[in-house]
């Protein structure tokens, strides 16, 4: 009886060790073209000097799963260290022609339209492993999206925690409010990934999340 | 498995309602597998309830493993509308014992169509209007 006490008290203190070592994994997921890669390159920049992956005007530019590893962020004199998981953004439709208005190829269209699939697959297969999601909505498109109340409706249901960013704040035909309107549940917080616009309520947002787990 | 000749050539369409007793014992896979297969047949969905939140990300992953595989499919339109989400605690809870004694959620109507005829659904919390490709 002693024994199996004194073990199971050592076993609760190295994987709590253990578990307060692993870093923080941060997922970036919504729609495509919403700005998840351009949000997390500037904090991955601010951070370790490099980018974590490219941004395009062409829809579904990220179309595998990207990592930056111990990615530190200071925030007020405190610390986190997270794994930077940016994920292709998902939707229920691809059309390889959508992509030849912006000249590509047929078969460079065709080609990216199969990777795009794959890259949706993949980040739905991703969201189990995910500790944070922030969720990143274009400011200047309607939040009322079947795709957007999904992926939320899923992180509710495995208990991840959900941050919802409205990127594009510096754009005329943003509405934050809208987007607070839709999600009434959640925190949502205005910033502009391109301009690096109100990161650090951003920044805030994530660590009191990040608390949580 | 479905016919998909059809598909791409759209000379018209129908709308087609599927009460959830029709889908109430089926499991997921089968769940999703006939919500695609009357889809691609180039029908418009009108389904009686709601998916579970894991059956739309299910419904959305085979939707995009059938773009990759079905010739002139584009994937699909989805939209679920629910009822007033400012219920009070009271009918809250009126609707959720409602809702396990029948099995799922009959105040919501789900809506799905095949991209290649829905170009997009657009809602708001008092609206819904489907946009077809011409």
């Amino acid at each position: 009886m002693v024994i199996k006490v004194v073990r199971n008290f050592f076993t609760r203190i190295f994987s709590n060790m253990f578990k307060s070592r692993r870093d923080i994994r941060l997922g970036f997921y919504g729609p495509p073209n919403a700005g998840k890669t351009s949000l997390a390159n500037r904090i991955c920049k601010d951070f370790t000097g490099e980018e974590i992956g490219t941004v395009s005007k062409i829809p579904h530019e990220t179309r595998t799963i990207q990592f930056k590893e111990k990615v530190e962020i200071e925030f007020k004199g405190k610390k986190m260290v997270f794994k930077m998981v940016d994920t292709p953004g998902i939707t229920t439709r691809i059309d390889y022609e959508d992509f030849l208005k912006y000249k590509l190829k047929k078969k460079e269209a065709k080609k990216r339209a199969k990777e795009a699939t794959q890259g949706v697959i993949e980040s739905i297969k991703w969201l189990d492993d995910m500790d944070v999601v922030v969720i990143v909505l274009d400011a200047t498109e309607n939040p009322y999206n079947q795709v957007n109340i999904t992926i939320i409706g899923n992180l509710a249901a495995r208990k991840i925690p959900v941050l919802i960013v409205a990127n594009k704040i510096d754009k005329n035909r943003a509405d934050v409010k809208k987007i607070e309107a839709a999600f009434p549940e959640y925190d949502v917080v205005g910033i502009s990934a391109r301009y690096g616009k109100n990161l650090e309520e951003f920044y805030e947002s994530v660590f009191k999340l990040s608390k949580k787990i | 498995m479905v016919k998909k000749s059809n598909l791409g050539k759209i000379k018209g369409f129908s709308i087609q309602f599927l009460p959830y007793s029709e889908i109430r014992d089926l499991g997921s896979s089968e769940r999703i597998r006939k919500i695609l297969k009357i889809v691609l047949e180039n029908n418009i969905l009108i389904l009686q309830g709601k998916l579970k939140s894991e059956e739309e990300t299910r419904l959305i992953e085979d939707t995009m493993a059938m773009v990759d595989h079905v010739k002139n499919f584009r994937g699909i339109e989805l939209a679920v509308i629910s009822g007033n989400g400012s219920d009070g605690v009271w009918n809250k809870m009126k609707k959720g014992v409602a809702n396990v004694i029948v099995g799922g959620d009959l105040g919501a109507v789900t809506i799905v169509g095949p991209a290649t005829i829905v170009k997009e659904i657009k809602r708001n919390p008092k609206k819904i209007e489907l946009m077809l490709n011409k």
